[in-house]
C-alpha cells in the first residue's frame, strides 16, 4: 500500500498563475532598456551561391546599429556531433527557400525591415532538389558538397533472419505507404532576446527546450567561453520538438548584440517559423511483413526514406528511430531495416513528438490491421498473439523493464466496446485498434561522454524554504511540478515549501534539455537523489538532538518523526535550524546517469533506441465516414497509456490526450503543401490544426506497471500515444467503408478515390463486397 | 513615421499614447501599454490568442486598429479580475488543466468569460462552439472542457452565496 501523499495525486501546474493571469512572462513579453530590434534576410532560392552581399546602404540608415552576414559568424554548427553543416547566416550558398543570407539590428521593427530591403545579394540561381527519391539518384550539383547523392545518412540493420521468417509466414503483405511532412505549430512563436552586458558577458532569454545545447552553441559560435555566456528560458510556449535544437534566429540574435553592443530581441513571424521548420519529414515506407494463421508475426522488413530538408539537424537520430522502434514494441524474431536520410533544398526537417517512429509506426500498425483481416483475425487478438514478456531484451538490443502494453490493451477494448462493435456499425461506421511506444529518454546522449543526463541541487537556509536549482526545462508538459511533487514527497513537506529556480544556465546544473520525453525519468531520480541527500543529513542532526538512532527517523506530514516511538518528532521547520547548525550549510545534489545495461548493441546506429524504459499506448478510434463527400469524422478515442505511475495523473491525462490531439492532426488534415522548394500555407488558416469543432471525445486510461528504475516506477507520458492514434483511425476507416489509406493524410479527396476504385472494381467483379 | 494621440479605456482606466495611426490593437496592448498577456501567435486573425474583450465581445486585436477603439471598453486578460483575485475562468483552468504552455490561455480565457457572462450554464455543444476560434496545441481541448465546467460550478456556487446574503440581509 502507497503512503504517498502528494505522488499520485492529481496537482494543478506550479506555473498556473501565471499563466491564467496574463503575467507570466514568455521571451517575446520581455523588454528591456536600449533593445534593438532584430530581423533577418531570407533566401528567396531553394538553391542558390551567394555570390556577394552589399549592406553598405543597409548600414547607413539611421537606426540600424548591426548588420550581420555569413562571414561574421563562420563557424558551422549542428545538434549532432556529426552534422555541424549549418551557420547562423548562410556563408557560401543558400539551400532552400527562407535559409538565412543575412540579418540587422535596429532600433525599431519598422527601421529593420527597411533596412532588409537595402541589402543586395547577388545570386547564381542553381539547379534544386525538392523529391527526395529523385535527390538521392543526383550524379552532380549536391546540397553540400561532402554528402555524394544527397545521402545524409543510410543504415542497414538486420536482426535474425527476415528473409527465412517471411518466407515462412502464411500472409505476407507488402505495400509502400507515405506520410506527409507536418510542422510542430506550438502556439508560440520562437523568440529570442541576447543581452550584450557592459561587462562583455552575454544573457539570453530564448524560447527553447534546450538551454544547454543553446548555451554550448552560442559560445562555439559567438567565439565566447561559456562561462562568459548565460541562458535563462522563460515560459516556454509549446515546443514538440521545434524548439529541442538550436534555431537560426537564437544564434543570429547573440551574433547581433555582440556587434552591436546592445540588447537585441528576434521574434519570428508565423510564416519563419513554419520555413524554420524542423518538423516531421515526408517519409516513403516500403514496408514487408508475415504472420502465421494463428497471427504470430513472423518477421517485418521496412525500406524507409526520409525527406531532411537541407542541412543535418536531427536526421541521423530520426531515421534511426524509425528502425529502433519499428519492430520493437512487439516480439518480432527477424527484422530488416534500410534507412535513408535525403537531403533536399527545403527546410530543414527534425524531432517531432514521437521523433521517427511515428510515421513507420503507422505504415506497420495499418498493414499489420491487413493481414489480420487476411488470416481471418480480430486485429486486437493478433495484437495479444506478439506481446513481449518483461524483463526483456529485443532483437536489436533494446532492454524493456516493464511492459504494461497487454493492459493497455485490454482496457481500451473493454472500455470502446470493441467486441460489439467491430465489424457490426452500420454502414459509414467503424472502429479500428493500434498500439505504439516511446522512450523515456535516450540511454545515450547526443554528444558521447560520461557527464549525468541531468543533475539538480538542493538547498534550505533557515527560513525553511525548501530550493530546487533544476535546469530541466518546463515547456508546458508540467516538469516543474513534478520535479516540485518528488521533492515534497521524499522531505515529507508540503508543495508550497518547494521554489524551483530552473533552467538558468547560471544558477542550475546541466539538464540535456526537454526532449525524447527524458524529464520525468531523468530529472525525476535526479531529484529523488537529491533529496533523499538532503534527508540524511537532516536526519543526522535531528537524530543528534532527540538521542535518537537516524535509522528509524522518516519524514512526513512536515514533522521528522521516529517510527519506534512516534513521541519523538521534531517539526520540519525546526529541523531545518538544527541542521543547519549541525552540519554549517544545507545543500545537496542528485544526478542520473542511465545504467550501462539500458545503452543497446554494439552496431553501427545502436546508440539510437535504447532507453531506460518505454512507455506503451493502445487505442480504439471509432469513426463516421460520409461517402458522399470522402469526409471522415472522428467520434471518439479510448486511449490507455502505460506511463509505468501516474506522478500527476491531471499532468499525464493533458499529455496523452494532447498527444492524440497531434496524431489526429496529422491523421486526417495537416500537410505541409510544396512546390518548388515553397511551402503553400506557411500560415495557421491554411496549415488547418483541429480545433474544438474536429477534435472528439477522447477517453484517457492510465495504466500503471510500475517499472523498476522509474522515480516512483514513472515513465514517459508526453509522446508514446500519438503513434498510434494515425493507424487506429486508418483501421477504423478501413471498418467503416472497406478502403485502406495508405497516404497522409487521409483527405476527402484521397477516401473518395478510393471509394470510387472500390466500386469500379466490384462492379467489374459483378458483386458487391 | 507620424504619431497621433489616441486616448484608450482599457480594464477600467483611462490611457493616453502617441502612436501611428495605423497601429494595431496588440502592438499598442504590448508593447505601449504593457499589456503583454495579449498574445501574438499568427498574424492572421486565426489562432484567437490576441482576443480581448471589447464592450463585453470577444475581438481579435491583431486585425483592430487601435485607434478606432477610442470610445470602447477594452478588457485585456490583466483585467477581467481585480488585482488580487481570479474571476473564475481563472481559477478552472489554473485546477482543471486548462494551461499547459499556456500560450494560448489568455485567449481562450477571453473567449470563455464572454461565454460564462452572457450564458452562464452551457452546454458542452455551446462551449465548443464558443471556444472554436481559438487553438490551442497541447490539451486536446478535454481539459479546458474541464476548466470551464469547474468555472460553472464555481460561478454557481457564487450566485447562491450572493443570494444567500441577498436573504440574510432582507
Amino acid at each position: 500500500v502507497s503512503t504517498n501523499t502528494i505522488i499520485g495525486k492529481s496537482m494543478p501546474l506550479a506555473d498556473a498563475p501565471g499563466k491564467v493571469t496574463g503575467r507570466g512572462k514568455y521571451a517575446d513579453d520581455l523588454v528591456v532598456p536600449g533593445m534593438l530590434y532584430g530581423m533577418i534576410l531570407h533566401s528567396p532560392h531553394a538553391h542558390a551561391r551567394i555570390r556577394g552581399i552589399r549592406t553598405d546602404r543597409a548600414e547607413a540608415l539611421p537606426g540600424v546599429k548591426a548588420v550581420i552576414t555569413g562571414k561574421d559568424a563562420p563557424t558551422p554548427y549542428g545538434v549532432l556531433p556529426i552534422g555541424h553543416d549549418e551557420c547562423a547566416i548562410s556563408v557560401d550558398k543558400a539551400r532552400y527557400v527562407g535559409d538565412n543570407v543575412a540579418a540587422v539590428a535596429a532600433t525599431s521593427r519598422e527601421i529593420a525591415e527597411v533596412a532588409l530591403g537595402l541589402i543586395e545579394v547577388d545570386y547564381e540561381v542553381l539547379p534544386a532538389f525538392f523529391d527526395p527519391l529523385e535527390s538521392m539518384k543526383a550524379e552532380r550539383g549536391w546540397i553540400h558538397d561532402t554528402k555524394p547523392h544527397n545521402i545524409e545518412k543510410e543504415y542497414h540493420h538486420e536482426f535474425g533472419n527476415p528473409d527465412a521468417a517471411l518466407g515462412a509466414a502464411d500472409f505476407v503483405r507488402e505495400q509502400r505507404y507515405y506520410a506527409g511532412e507536418i510542422n510542430h505549430a506550438a502556439m508560440e512563436p520562437h523568440s529570442t532576446l541576447a543581452i550584450w552586458e557592459p561587462d562583455g558577458r552575454m544573457t539570453v532569454y530564448s524560447s527553447t527546450q534546450v538551454p544547454y545545447y543553446l548555451h554550448r552553441t552560442l559560445a562555439e559560435v559567438c567565439e565566447m567561453p561559456m562561462s562568459q555566456i548565460r541562458v535563462i528560458k522563460p515560459l516556454v510556449g509549446g515546443g514538440f520538438g521545434g524548439k529541442s535544437e538550436v534555431i537560426p534566429l537564437e544564434i543570429t540574435a547573440g551574433v547581433l548584440a555582440k556587434k552591436a553592443r546592445q540588447p537585441v530581441k528576434i521574434t519570428y513571424t508565423r510564416e519563419e517559423v513554419f520555413y524554420a521548420h524542423r518538423g516531421r519529414p515526408i517519409t516513403v515506407i516500403d514496408l514487408k511483413m508475415g504472420i502465421t494463421r494463428a497471427g504470430k508475426i513472423t518477421g517485418v522488413a521496412a525500406r524507409v526514406v526520409q525527406d531532411g530538408g537541407a542541412y543535418c539537424g536531427y536526421g541521423p537520430v530520426t531515421v534511426l528511430y524509425s528502425g529502433a522502434l519499428l519492430g520493437a514494441i512487439y516480439d518480432i524474431p527477424s527484422v530488416r531495416y534500410d534507412g535513408y536520410r535525403v537531403l533536399t533544398n527545403k527546410p530543414v526537417c527534425g524531432a517531432m513528438r514521437g521523433h521517427g517512429t511515428v510515421n513507420v509506426r503507422f505504415a506497420f500498425e495499418a498493414m499489420l490491421d491487413a493481414l489480420a483481416h487476411d488470416a481471418g483475425l480480430d486485429p486486437a487478438d493478433v495484437r495479444r498473439q506478439n506481446m513481449l514478456k518483461a524483463p526483456c531484451v529485443t532483437v536489436n538490443g533494446l532492454r524493456v523493464t516493464s511492459y504494461g502494453l497487454p493492459e493497455c490493451i485490454e482496457k481500451v477494448v473493454e472500455r470502446s466496446g470493441w467486441n460489439a462493435k467491430r465489424g457490426k456499425l452500420p454502414a459509414g461506421k467503424g472502429v479500428g485498434v493500434a498500439c505504439s511506444h516511446y522512450v523515456s529518454g535516450a540511454a545515450n546522449p547526443v554528444v558521447r561522454s560520461n557527464m549525468p543526463h541531468t543533475t539538480v541541487h538542493l538547498k534550505i537556509d533557515r527560513d525553511a524554504a525548501v530550493t530546487l536549482f533544476s535546469g530541466a526545462s518546463e515547456i508546458g508538459q508540467g516538469s516543474d511540478t513534478m520535479q516540485i511533487q518528488i521533492i515534497a514527497e521524499t522531505l515529507g513537506v508540503r508543495p508550497e515549501r518547494v521554489k524551483l529556480i530552473a533552467a538558468d544556465t547560471e544558477l542550475t546544473p546541466v539538464d540535456l534539455g526537454s526532449y525524447s520525453s527524458r524529464v520525468t525519468f531523468m530529472a525525476g531520480n535526479a531529484c529523488i537523489e537529491a533529496a533523499k541527500n538532503m534527508r540524511a543529513q537532516i536526519y543526522a542532526a535531528v537524530a543528534k538532538r532527540l538521542g535518537c538512532d537516524a535509522a528509524e527517523l522518516e519524514s512526513r506530514g512536515e514533522e521528522i518523526v521516529s517510527k519506534k516511538n512516534p513521541a519523538l518528532k521534531m517539526s520540519f521547520d525546526a529541523a531545518v535550524v538544527a541542521a543547519i547548525d549541525f552540519h554549517g550549510a544545507l545543500v545537496a545534489s542528485g544526478a542520473y546517469t542511465p545504467p550501462e545495461e539500458s545503452r543497446g548493441g554494439r552496431f553501427k546506429g545502436a546508440g539510437v533506441g535504447p532507453s531506460p524504459s518505454y512507455s506503451y499506448s493502445a487505442q480504439v478510434a471509432e469513426v463516421s465516414v460520409d461517402t458522399e463527400t470522402g469526409h471522415v469524422t472522428v467520434d471518439r478515442i479510448v486511449v490507455a497509456h502505460d506511463c509505468g505511475k501516474a506522478l500527476n495523473p491531471l499532468a499525464v491525462e493533458g499529455q496523452v490526450i494532447g498527444s492524440v490531439y497531434m496524431g489526429m492532426g496529422q491523421a486526417l488534415q495537416e500537410e505541409m503543401v510544396w512546390r518548388n522548394g515553397r511551402l503553400m500555407n506557411p500560415t495557421l488558416l491554411e496549415y488547418r490544426i483541429p480545433t474544438t469543432l474536429e477534435t472528439p471525445q477522447i477517453d484517457c486510461i492510465i495504466v500503471e506497471s510500475i517499472d523498476p528504475e522509474g522515480p516512483f516506477g514513472a515513465k514517459e507520458a508526453g509522446e508514446g500515444s500519438l503513434a498510434a492514434t494515425i493507424p487506429a483511425i486508418a483501421n477504423a476507416i478501413y471498418d467503416a467503408v472497406g478502403v485502406r489509406i495508405d497516404s497522409l493524410p487521409i483527405t476527402p479527396e484521397k477516401v473518395l478515390a478510393a471509394l470510387q476504385e472500390k466500386r469500379k472494381k466490384s462492379s467489374t467483379n459483378g458483386g458487391a463486397r | 513615421l507620424g504619431k497621433e494621440l489616441i486616448e484608450l479605456r482599457v480594464n477600467g482606466e483611462m490611457r493616453e499614447l502617441a502612436a501611428p495611426a495605423h497601429k494595431l490593437l496588440l502592438d499598442v496592448l504590448r508593447e505601449d501599454l504593457g499589456l503583454t498577456g495579449t498574445k501574438r501567435a499568427c498574424d492572421d486573425s486565426s489562432c484567437g490568442a490576441c482576443a480581448v474583450l471589447v464592450d463585453g465581445v470577444p475581438m481579435l486585436s491583431c486585425v483592430a486598429i487601435a485607434s478606432c477603439y477610442q470610445e470602447a471598453e477594452i478588457t485585456t486578460v490583466e483585467g477581467i479580475a481585480p488585482p488580487g483575485s481570479l474571476d473564475p475562468v481563472q481559477t478552472g483552468w489554473a485546477e482543471a488543466g486548462g494551461s499547459q504552455c499556456g500560450f494560448c490561455s489568455p485567449g481562450f480565457l477571453i473567449s470563455a468569460k464572454a461565454l460564462l457572462d452572457r450564458n452562464p450554464n452551457p452546454t458542452l455543444e455551446e462551449i465548443r462552439e464558443a471556444l472554436s476560434s481559438n487553438l490551442c496545441r497541447c490539451t486536446g481541448y478535454m481539459q479546458i472542457y474541464d476548466s470551464v465546467k469547474n468555472a460553472i460550478e464555481r460561478g454557481k456556487a457564487i450566485r447562491a452565496a450572493g443570494r444567500e446574503n441577498a436573504g440574510s440581509r432582507a
